[in-house]
């Protein structure tokens, strides 16, 4: 009887705890967007951060778009498990009906679901994943984030001119990290420098002590640092602690490691630290301000980073798509709305590329100043309209 | 009466596939995870070692299957036999390593040896693609006929006859003469080899068989997603398979299938409805059950009916 009487009530639960199925998604006039993102474990701040800034945007711009009302379908893959987000890039699509697909935190995740976005034909908007190679995964693929190489390029050629002849590389062990290794390396030694040591960190559970101290063995002019959005506080207390500064090594970095979700208690330490990126909370333009704003009605004590500037352009482009499209399902139709599309973001000017459906935009060269009792990024250098691949 | 007993879950299972037919993935998820669930069940619950590293012969069969798969071998069901077989030989080379150091010092060696291959397993990103995951696995229809779908008709089928054959040989395992010698080494290690019960080697086998089967979840789990990644390695895997085996009900194998069950369909429901705080909510659902229901929901359920 055991066997009987559990299985029942296994499958009652089933029932109960899935809701019940199809009938209400029968309606056209819901377009369905399934949000993938890092909601817990090591990466949940980026999940956070891009979450706000959807419902930001469809806050400050309505839920209707091409006469469809977009709906948010959130999961959470906890950022460190790329076979869960591809189960719920599955279960979304199959289950929910979803008719796009956005989100993705890191690589890995994003990597994971592409085979699901091609074979399902729905437009897979990637909000922060960076490395070069992930549009080329899907046809469906769209990106609204920015690239390593992008950031990187412009960073080591600032340091070349700048004063920096050698120059140590310290990356997190992935794709994006080796993408960020390999653009700073081509770049700096085309201009003119060295580099003198290429050290990768782990992605998961890193310590950042033994690399840092290598590097003050090493002794080069400049360090440059790329680690995934979250962990720039933690590099950069132990380049404090360990001297590093004092040993006359000059940090710089792209933006990912000062990022403005976390810089403000960073403290002293990273004040004067030069890093590239597309986007800062400190840009100063109306587009940016709007945002702000409309941030800061949802998440009131947080400010937005790099990742909600992705999350909410990644959402801009889905309406938009929409909008050119009259409200299409159809996963081609929309891509091919999207390709080439151009907009004034809150971080500039930016365009979808065509035929890469990635991402072509402002870099800046930012420092790290206090303004107003605030640590912010404050852009002095831009280098217009950078190619993902360059 | 008894053979229709044994028969419902399997009913139920096939009825699943008829009555939830959108959520297939969940359900080759469970399937799967009742797999390594059995898989720890004929070692902690039947033979009495206690590991925490299990995840090591999970992630062995998972990269075996996947990476076979990737170098243009997709044939998935060869593919599953040879996860099977690297993974019983990874359990026989480690199973005496395990079972010299003792109760306590042999959980290190587990926790050890799967820490071993998962920082391996992230350094040869050649051959497994690292911390990215293992990229472009293509997996050939099942028997030349059923290709895997968007849907997971196939995948979860599939699985469920995998962990239906498998299971039926698990019970012809534990119930063999073999499978009791077993059980008499939980109770008396040392009764046991006074009765002349070659101890060590019956441990190692037992090791073995279920490094086996915890290959054959891996496997699974890399040919229904056509993906592998360190996770299939990691400490979590291990320990959220005790978690759903001792949820079950140790020492039954239909406790290791209920475990699994209840596990996975919590974990989602829960996510599901609140993506931000459902560990919070899944920790204390872990703790009510584990107080209320000693001996697992197997152990819950016999009080029941007695009642």
């Amino acid at each position: 009887m055991t066997h009987l009487t559990l299985t029942r009530r296994g499958l009652g639960a089933v029932a109960l705890a899935l809701g019940a199925p199809s009938v209400a998604r029968a309606q056209s006039g819901v377009f369905r967007i399934g949000l993938i993102l890092p909601m817990t474990g090591p990466f949940a701040s980026t999940g956070r951060q891009i979450e706000a800034a959807v419902r930001a945007y469809l806050r400050q711009h309505g839920e209707s778009f091409g006469g469809r009302r977009v709906e948010i379908l959130l999961r959470d893959d906890t950022g460190t498990q790329p076979d869960v987000t591809r189960r719920l890039a599955q279960e979304l699509v199959v289950r929910e009906r979803v008719k796009a697909l956005a989100g993705f935190g890191l690589t890995p995740l994003a990597l994971a679901a592409a085979p699901i976005a091609t074979e399902a034909k729905v437009p897979m908007v990637v909000m922060a994943a960076a490395t070069s190679i992930i549009p080329s995964r899907s046809p469906f693929i769209l990106r609204t984030s920015f690239t390593l190489p992008q950031a990187t390029k412009p960073m080591a050629q600032w340091a070349a001119r700048n004063g920096i002849r050698s120059a140590v590389t310290m990356v997190t062990d992935y794709a994006p990290g080796l993408d960020a290794e390999k653009a700073f390396k081509e770049q700096f030694t085309a201009d003119g420098g060295q580099v003198t040591a290429e050290l990768r960190t782990p992605l998961r559970n890193p310590d950042y002590a033994p690399f840092l101290q290598r590097v003050r063995d090493a002794a080069p002019q400049g360090l440059f640092i790329f680690v995934p959005s979250g962990e720039g506080a933690a590099v950069m207390k132990q380049f404090a602690e360990r001297g590093l500064a004092q040993a006359g090594v000059r940090p710089i970095g792209t933006g990912d490691v000062l990022d403005d979700d976390i810089l403000n208690d960073m403290g002293d330490p990273v004040l004067g630290m030069v890093t590239a990126h597309h986007y800062s909370a400190a840009h100063d333009s109306a587009e940016n301000r709007a945002f702000l704003e409309a941030f800061r009605g949802i998440a009131p004590n947080a400010r937005p980073n790099f990742m909600a500037a992705g999350g909410y352009d990644g959402v801009h482009l889905i309406a938009e798509m929409l909008k050119r499209t009259g409200g299409s399902d159809d996963g081609e139709k929309l891509v091919a709305a999207a390709k080439g599309l151009s907009w004034t973001s809150p971080r500039g000017p930016v365009t979808i590329e065509a035929d890469t459906r990635d991402i072509r935009q402002d870099m800046y060269i930012r420092r790290a100043e206090r303004r107003d009792g605030q640590i912010w990024n404050i852009e002095f250098d831009t280098i217009a309209q950078v190619r993902p691949n360059i | 009466m008894r053979a229709l007993l044994h028969g419902l879950p399997w009913v139920a299972a096939v009825g699943a596939y008829f009555a939830f037919p959108e959520f297939l993935p969940l359900l080759s998820g469970i399937a799967i995870a009742a797999l390594f669930a059995l898989s720890l069940d004929i070692l902690v619950g039947y033979a009495g070692v206690v590991t925490l590293g299990h995840a090591a012969f999970f992630g062995l069969g998972a990269y075996t299957a996947g990476i076979l798969a990737q170098q243009g071998w997709g044939e998935p069901i060869s593919g599953l036999l040879l996860a099977m077989g690297a993974a019983a030989l990874l359990g026989a080379v480690t199973a005496p390593l395990v079972l010299r150091a003792g109760d306590l010092a042999g959980l290190m060696v587990t926790l050890g040896i799967s820490l071993m291959l998962y920082e391996a397993a992230n350094k040869a990103a050649f051959v497994t693609g690292g911390a990215d995951g293992l990229q472009g696995v293509e997996v050939w229809p099942v028997l030349g006929i059923w290709r895997f779908d968007l849907w997971g008709r196939t995948a979860y089928l599939y699985s469920l006859a995998v962990l239906f054959l498998l299971f039926l040989l698990a019970m012809l395992i534990v119930r063999s003469p073999f499978g009791l010698s077993l059980r008499g080494i939980r109770g008396n290690a040392r009764r046991a080899a006074a009765l002349g019960v070659p101890v060590k080697r019956r441990l190692a086998a037992a090791y073995a068989i279920a490094a086996a089967y915890a290959g054959a979840a891996g496997a699974l789990l890399a040919q229904t997603t056509q993906f592998a990644s360190l996770d299939a390695l990691s400490f979590q895997r291990s320990a959220e398979g005790l978690l759903m085996l001792v949820l079950g009900g140790l020492g039954s194998l239909y406790g290791a299938l209920l475990g699994a069950t209840a596990f996975t369909l919590a974990h989602h429901a829960l996510s599901e409805a609140s993506p931000q705080f459902w560990q919070f909510w899944f920790g204390v659902a872990l703790v009510v059950v584990a107080l209320a229901g000693r001996g697992g929901l197997v152990g819950l359920g016999r009080r029941l009916l007695r009642r």
